[in-house]
């Protein structure tokens, strides 16, 4: 905890001692060759590190993204674990470039804290996870109930609001990261644990007995989650929210990581031709890119729906559906402005 | 040679004051330098204050302390006074003040008396006494608070039966769970506040007694029992009155309702954990001073009171700790400093301490980075102080005085 609290104070330190932050993050990331994007400490399904010790999951696979759009190697990434409580101060005081860690946008993130949202890459709800035998079946029936919670998230507002909307009482048990939340669940020291549905569902899957515990139906809250970057730096704003919205498209014209190469050379829909750079538009140059700035993040890791299934889709331990963050064309909601 | 006599320093009498004299005079050097050091530190505090001043600028944001009004929306489990979701931001941090507050006097409390005890327990004769507390000592000033507090967060939450599965212990008096203690509350009646009246009343009568007692062993040189008298003094009314009143007084006693127990005093571990990894180790820290004290007093001290025929209950009262204190209150001091200090790592276990609420959640909430340190660092501040300056009266109670 005092290592946090030292980002903390290291972050408001930053302020007084840093020279100001100027506003082309493009720049500095070129002339530092590598990009470098916070994540949470640990996730699963989300952001988590493998064998090798290199950041895999979801969130850092679109940190890795941007990286080959702007800099040619997806591999030229640097993760920062940033809690819930340190992200901010992170990404505000320039250690930072962007953050991806499933942060819900908010009205006060966006327009207070001075923050511009990528656009949603994860459509998400507050849930709860109960044991089985407790005997819950709805979240109205945890009046009393102990409950975790991780601090310095929407999650902690959401459930204070809940619980007095419905006139119930609880006992909040603040913890700081996901694995704290799962050590206490588990030994039985809160009845509940809250957080996005996804994360539920990633936190049962690492279970010994998943099928021991429930996620209650109840979604308490809409937690449109995406990665953002410091107000003020529109051009590093667009490069983020493009590189997102290409790989949406790409998934949209059936572009993948295995023939976007090929496709750039003989497909003659003008969409893809555009989304490829195979036009002379020069769409990259116009945000300080190249004309590939697209291909390269689409052969990092694929296009959103690879993404999506690598990490969370239903093969993976996590096995959650598309639901909601389906193509709009399959009912969905990930709709991608027009490349043009 | 007139010429060689004007080279010397000192004052030079012709010519008044010359501009060099600032650094080759010796009486005007070190205002020169002293000067110059003040212009350095001067401009570097304000290139930082400027530099905040033009980050915040860029960053859009605005140095205001105005979100302290607003609503702070988040729950907190342990609150002294009264607070919902609804109330302000700086209700909060009076909510997380006070919660700091309760686990540094109640942690600086426990730590004396085993830091006392323990200290003394390391001088006895008896040789196993002596080495337990040796390795207890060692043991705690050598790991970092910040682990015992997680080991004993750890070890109520993974060793202690869930609320469903425990049994109250003692007749009920203690129900120990996996989330916290509980013991029965005390619900006041009628006549409670007579009961309140008269111990106050007790207390002053003691106090009178005592200064009575004093003078006349001054005057008559009989020594009265005073501890024992003043303890019915304060006692025995209170008792009396108690029972004829008819016990105005009723035990709430917990019971097991749906998730948790309800009823009687809730004790979270949190704050348990927290107060008592605290209070252990600053107890090893203070049995050292109290060792050093004690031992700091010169044999021949206890020797010449034993001669003048004091016993040795007196020996220690009147002549060994009066002594002793004049060298254990001023690291006392500093182990109640860093109590208070150590108390910020409170979040480990999720216990909300200022830290937690206004430097936690608040300030994640808000993006007041900026101010919400300032008003953290100057609470700290001011607490330090307080405790600083009530122990130094103290320290001046009892230090030597010279006439």
């Amino acid at each position: 905890m005092k290592t946090k609290l030292l980002t903390l104070a290291l972050g408001t330190a930053a302020l007084a001692f840093s020279a100001t932050a100027n506003a082309a993050t493009l720049d500095d990331v070129k002339a530092k060759d590598f990009l470098q994007c916070g994540v949470s400490t640990g996730f699963p399904g989300f952001a988590f590190t493998d064998d090798n010790g290199d950041w895999q999951g979801f969130d850092p696979a679109f940190c890795r993204a941007v990286a080959a759009a702007v800099l040619g190697d997806a591999s030229k990434v640097k993760f920062t674990p940033t809690t819930g409580k340190t992200r901010f101060t992170a990404l505000a005081s320039g250690e930072i470039d962007m953050l991806a860690r499933n942060t819900t946008e908010t009205f006060s993130r966006d327009v207070d804290l001075k923050f511009t949202f990528a656009p949603v890459n994860y459509y998400d709800g507050q849930g709860f996870m109960v044991r089985k035998d407790l005997g819950v079946d709805s979240a109205l029936g945890l009046s009393s109930a102990t409950i975790c919670i991780q601090t310095g998230t929407t999650t902690e507002l959401n459930l204070a609001d809940y619980f007095r909307a419905n006139n119930m009482s609880y006992e909040p048990v603040p913890v700081e990261t996901n694995a704290e939340a799962q050590e206490k669940y588990l030994a039985n020291a809160c009845d509940a644990y809250t957080t996005d549905a996804s994360g539920l569902s990633a936190t049962r899957s690492a279970f010994e007995n998943p099928d021991d515990h429930i996620v209650l139906p109840e979604i308490i809250s809409k937690e449109p989650l995406g990665p953002l970057v410091r107000q003020g730096d529109d051009q590093w704003a667009d490069i983020v929210k493009w590189t997102i919205l290409a790989l949406i498209t790409a998934e949209e014209v059936g572009v993948t990581a295995g023939n976007a190469d090929q496709m750039k050379a003989d497909s003659t829909d003008p969409n893809i031709q555009r989304l490829l750079g195979a036009t002379e538009d020069n769409y990259g140059a116009m945000f300080g890119l190249d004309n590939d700035w697209a291909l390269r993040a689409i052969k990092a890791g694929g296009n959103y729906g690879e993404i999506f299934a690598r990490y969370l889709g239903t093969e993976t331990p996590l096995g959650i559906e598309r639901g909601v963050n389906a193509l709009w064309t399959d009912g969905g909601l990930m709709y991608a402005a027009p490349i043009r | 040679m007139t010429t060689a006599t004007q080279i010397v320093d000192g004052p030079v009498d012709s010519g008044g004051f010359r501009l060099s004299q600032l650094i080759y005079d010796s009486r005007y050097r070190s205002y020169t330098i002293q000067v110059i050091a003040m212009v350095l530190f001067m401009v570097a505090v304000g290139w930082l204050v400027d530099n905040v001043i033009d980050n915040f600028r860029d960053l859009g944001k605005e140095f205001s302390f105005g979100f302290l009004f607003q609503p702070a929306s988040y729950d907190i489990n342990q609150t002294l006074i009264d607070y919902n979701s609804q109330s302000p931001h700086w209700r909060a941090a009076v909510v997380g003040i006070l919660n700091t507050l309760l686990i540094a006097v109640l942690g600086c409390i426990l730590a004396t008396f085993l830091g006392v005890a323990i200290g003394v327990a390391r001088l006895s004769k008896n040789w196993l006494i002596a080495k337990l507390m040796t390795i207890y000592i060692e043991g705690f000033r050598n790991v970092p608070v910040l682990l015992w507090i997680l080991l004993f967060s750890t070890a109520f939450s993974a060793l202690l039966p869930s609320p469903r599965q425990t049994e109250p212990m003692l007749a009920g008096f203690l129900t120990a769970t996996n989330r916290g203690f509980y013991v029965p509350a005390t619900i006041w009646s009628e006549g409670a506040g007579l009961l309140a009246i008269l111990f106050l009343v007790s207390l002053v009568a003691a106090w009178i007694f005592g200064r009575w007692a004093t003078a006349r062993q001054e005057a008559t040189g009989e020594i009265l029992p005073i501890f024992r008298i003043r303890l019915a003094i304060i006692f025995l009314p209170v008792l009396a009155l108690f029972f004829l009143l008819g016990s105005p007084m009723t035990l709430d006693f917990p019971e097991l309702k749906g998730f948790n127990y309800q009823g009687g005093l809730y004790i979270r571990s949190s704050f348990m954990a927290l107060w008592l990894a605290l209070s252990l180790y600053t107890a090893a820290f203070i049995a050292e001073n109290v060792r050093a004290g004690i031992q700091a007093i010169s044999k021949g001290q206890t020797e010449a009171a034993y001669s003048l025929g004091l016993p040795p209950k007196r020996t220690m009262n009147l002549v060994i700790l009066p002594q002793a204190l004049r060298i254990i209150i001023p690291p006392l001091i500093s182990q109640y400093l860093n109590l208070t200090k150590n108390s910020s790592l409170a979040i480990a276990v999720g216990y909300m301490d200022v830290t937690g609420t206004l430097g936690g959640i608040t300030l994640n909430q808000t993006g007041k980075e900026m101010e919400c340190l300032i008003l953290l660092m100057g609470f700290y501040l001011t607490i330090s102080l307080l405790i600083s300056g009530v122990m130094n009266l103290y320290n001046n109670a009892v230090s030597l005085k010279e006439r």
